[in-house]
């Protein structure tokens, strides 16, 4: 049986959990003095040995993209920590900074030594306002504490942190689309090559990381690589948080070892909740194909969930029971995506739009019976097509939910999903609709 | 203490008044503070116009919204034109583009929060305060709107208020919440200070001017540490740091975790009695050498 192993998590019950001296009581900080005790190169290869992958969603080997940075030609060079956390279901970033800002400014300031860095830049989604507070109060203790500033515990090396609050855009969290927002544009992707480690913020060199990538790094330096591959499987190596939403009975956050199975996970959590039964899931965020029951059993790391058809992505377990429509959980994620596509380029643009038009008539009940297959073509060239994820990300729900739950698309054709749904047996409250949509005729 | 809220029902200076001109809009104090705070903005980056998203949090914590006299500020600050100024106000959802009620009101309707219950949430509020979505209420009070995941998904159905958290929410709960923050009364949020502030307050935080509110409020809500805390109570904990400790306990664990010879998952049906009974290599070799029997 896989058990839990607590390591960003393993403190956020303390008394004042986001305050410097609880860190460094259990034990922070400690891995920044070990790093600063080495060569920068022998940093970046004991995290390149640890086989940490990009906590973000992409799985990225975070070791090797900090190895791809040019040789130092005397110019400034970047960190950038992605905290635009927005991805539907993915909630494990932000009650991280919440509860233990600490573990991620270590990281930062670590993996700043590690790859050149003396200004580094955290670029945290707008609208969680306490959480900004949070991170602006802990750069400020570690700057007092000597951490942050000039001559680091007497190691010679400088670093400024600022923490950047954006201000509303999903596409945000696409690495070139923060970019060109840290820069103060729009937010939209940029084309690649080049790739930020030659040319990311201000055309310098730059790494854009995501917070639980960053934050895991302290407890790296400090166990060393063999310590971190210890937990997870062989190529997908060490803890990572499980967030755990939906229709479970407790819902929240799990920190486990890669690898681990939803079925797992569900029975630490109570199941889902009672009297119902699972129906569909995301592995990894409304980006990532759903699964349906007969995924309990496949291993959360990155080749299997990858094998099984879908994506490890964020590890945001949104558990759906019996009672969902499955038409009105995509029609809403497509909803999503048609008003966070940035507009750059044509078949994200349109595509969303006329993916959302299709979902919504297919929900009240008024699809053609061509609707299916025009969904799919819809897909087809979107998908590939598009000029960041974002819009490859939009055809996962579609494609994915046609493909298990083929039957009720067609029931669209004829039935509106709140009537072979009613929503008020999916919520976690009792409540009398105030409308329903009436198929004429049969339901009066 | 009571909140006073700007009438959205009448028009009054910050608007922009036809024929006015946009750099004529702040009088000479305001504009000398605003000047104050943009130049520490911009010295917290090595360009100037990555400090254009916190200067239009600014221009709302001054105006209430990215008003037409706060884009000529911006864009006379660092060297832009409006239209530069305006397109990027324009991208972001976070940015008003007309007078923002005291409060913005957020219900996540994103599917999760939508089906446990966001939906029915959203209904009830928009029929209660008799308003739609990005529309603000005669008083002034509030602003109401979808919002999309906002990364509280264990909390769900969540409503944010002036990008506070307020989890696991019941249509009466919120109905609650709305009354009470248009009478004017304070409101703490589930998972953050002990009071929302106004959207002008909060605008000034957003632009990366503290309130000396982070260290109030609970670290982790109860969701947030429910991996926490079943770990502690079953004993389960990561590897230690220590190689000799981590190889001990894999030791110890393998023993523990060695089945009774004949029970379930034993991978045995008798006790070993020769080496290929328990080493792998043993193992391989007999199997090796019974394949090469049967063919």
């Amino acid at each position: 049986m896989t058990t839990l192993t607590p390591v960003l998590s393993a403190h956020w019950d303390a008394d004042r959990s986001w305050k410097l001296a609880r860190y460094e009581a259990d034990g922070g900080y400690r891995g920044l003095r070990r790093a600063l005790g080495m060569p920068a190169a022998d940093v970046v290869t004991t995290v390149k040995d640890s086989g940490l992958r990009g906590r973000g969603g992409a799985g990225f080997p975070t070791g090797m993209k900090w190895g791809f940075l040019p040789a130092p030609d005397g110019g400034p060079r970047y960190l950038v920590v992605n905290a635009d956390e927005s991805e539907p279901g993915t909630c494990k970033d932000i009650p991280l900074m919440m509860a233990s800002p600490q573990e991620l400014i270590e990281g930062v300031i670590i993996t700043s030594y590690a790859i050149g860095c003396h200004h580094a830049f955290i670029y945290l989604r707008g609208e969680v306002v306490h959480v900004y507070r949070r991170l602006l109060e802990a750069v400020r203790e570690a700057r007092e504490a000597g951490y942050v500033g000039t001559d680091i515990l007497g190691s010679g090396f400088d670093l400024e942190i600022t923490v950047h609050a954006g201000a509303g855009a999903y596409i945000c969290g696409e690495e070139t689309a923060l970019l060109d927002s840290l820069e103060g544009l729009r937010g939209q992707p940029r084309l690649k090559p080049p790739f930020p480690a030659v040319a990311g913020l201000y055309a310098r060199p730059t790494v854009v990381n995501n917070v639980e990538s960053i934050a895991s790094v302290p407890a790296i330096l400090q166990g060393g690589a063999s310590w971190f591959t210890s937990m997870g499987t062989e190529r997908s190596a060490g803890h990572g948080l499980f967030s755990l939403s939906g229709h479970v009975t407790r819902p929240g956050q799990y920190e486990a070892p890669l690898g681990i199975t939803l079925r797992e996970l569900l029975d630490m959590a109570g199941g889902v909740r009672e009297g119902h039964e699972l129906k569909f899931w995301t592995p990894g965020g409304s980006s990532t194909p759903i699964f349906t029951a007969e995924h309990l059993d496949v291993p959360l790391d990155y080749e299997s969930v990858g094998k099984a058809g879908s994506m490890l992505g964020t590890r945001a377990l949104q558990i759906f029971d019996e009672t969902t429509s499955v038409v009105r959980a995509v029609s809403r994620w497509i909803q999503f995506y048609k008003h966070e596509s940035c507009g750059k380029c044509t078949p994200c643009r349109e595509g969303t739009f006329w993916l959302a038009q299709i979902m919504a008539r297919l929900e009240a009940g008024q699809g053609t019976s061509a609707d299916i297959d025009l969904l799919l073509d819809l897909c087809d060239n979107i998908l590939g097509r598009a000029f960041c994820a974002l819009g490859d990300g939009a055809t996962s729900p579609v494609t994915s939910a046609i493909k298990y739950f083929r039957e009720e698309f067609e029931a669209g054709t004829h039935t509106p999903a709140d009537v072979l749904f009613p929503p008020e047996r999916s919520a976690l409250f009792d409540y009398t609709p105030r409308r329903r949509t009436q198929l004429a005729g049969v339901h009066a | 203490m009571s909140v006073e809220h700007a009438d959205a029902a009448v028009p009054h200076g910050h608007g922009r008044v036809p024929g006015e001109r946009h750099a004529t809009g702040y009088d000479d104090e305001t504009r000398a503070r605003l000047t104050r705070d943009a130049d520490e903005i911009v010295a917290r980056y090595p360009q100037a116009r990555s400090a254009l998203l916190p200067m239009l949090h600014l221009v709302q914590s001054e105006d209430g919204y990215v008003s037409p006299r706060g884009i000529a500020f911006c864009a006379a600050h660092l060297g832009l034109t409006t239209a530069e100024v305006s397109a990027v106000a324009t991208f972001y959802t976070q940015y008003k583009r007309h007078p923002n009620g005291t409060y913005t009101v957020g219900v996540c309707t994103n599917t999760l929060c939508g089906v446990m219950g966001g939906d029915a949430i959203w209904e009830e509020l928009s029929e209660h305060l008799g308003v739609g979505h990005d529309e603000t209420t005669p008083d002034g009070a509030i602003t109401l709107e979808r919002v999309e995941c906002n990364a509280a998904c264990d909390y769900a159905p969540v409503m944010m208020v002036n990008w506070e958290f307020f989890d696991e929410q019941t249509p009466a709960s919120a109905v609650e919440v709305v009354d009470r923050l248009v009478a004017g009364e304070p409101v703490a949020p589930t998972r953050g200070p002990s009071q929302v502030g106004t959207f002008k307050e909060i605008s000034r935080v957003l632009a990366g001017f503290p309130d000396g509110r982070a260290d109030e409020g609970v670290g982790a809500g109860q969701a947030t540490l429910r991996g926490t805390v079943l770990a502690k109570e079953q004993g389960w904990t990561a590897p230690s740091f220590d190689a000799d400790e981590r190889a001990a306990a894999a030791a110890a664990q393998a023993d523990d975790a060695a089945p009774e010879v004949g029970d379930e998952q034993s991978s045995a049906q008798h006790a070993p009695t020769t080496p290929a009974d328990s080493s792998p290599t043993g193992e391989q070799r007999k199997q090796k050498s019974d394949d090469a029997k049967e063919s």
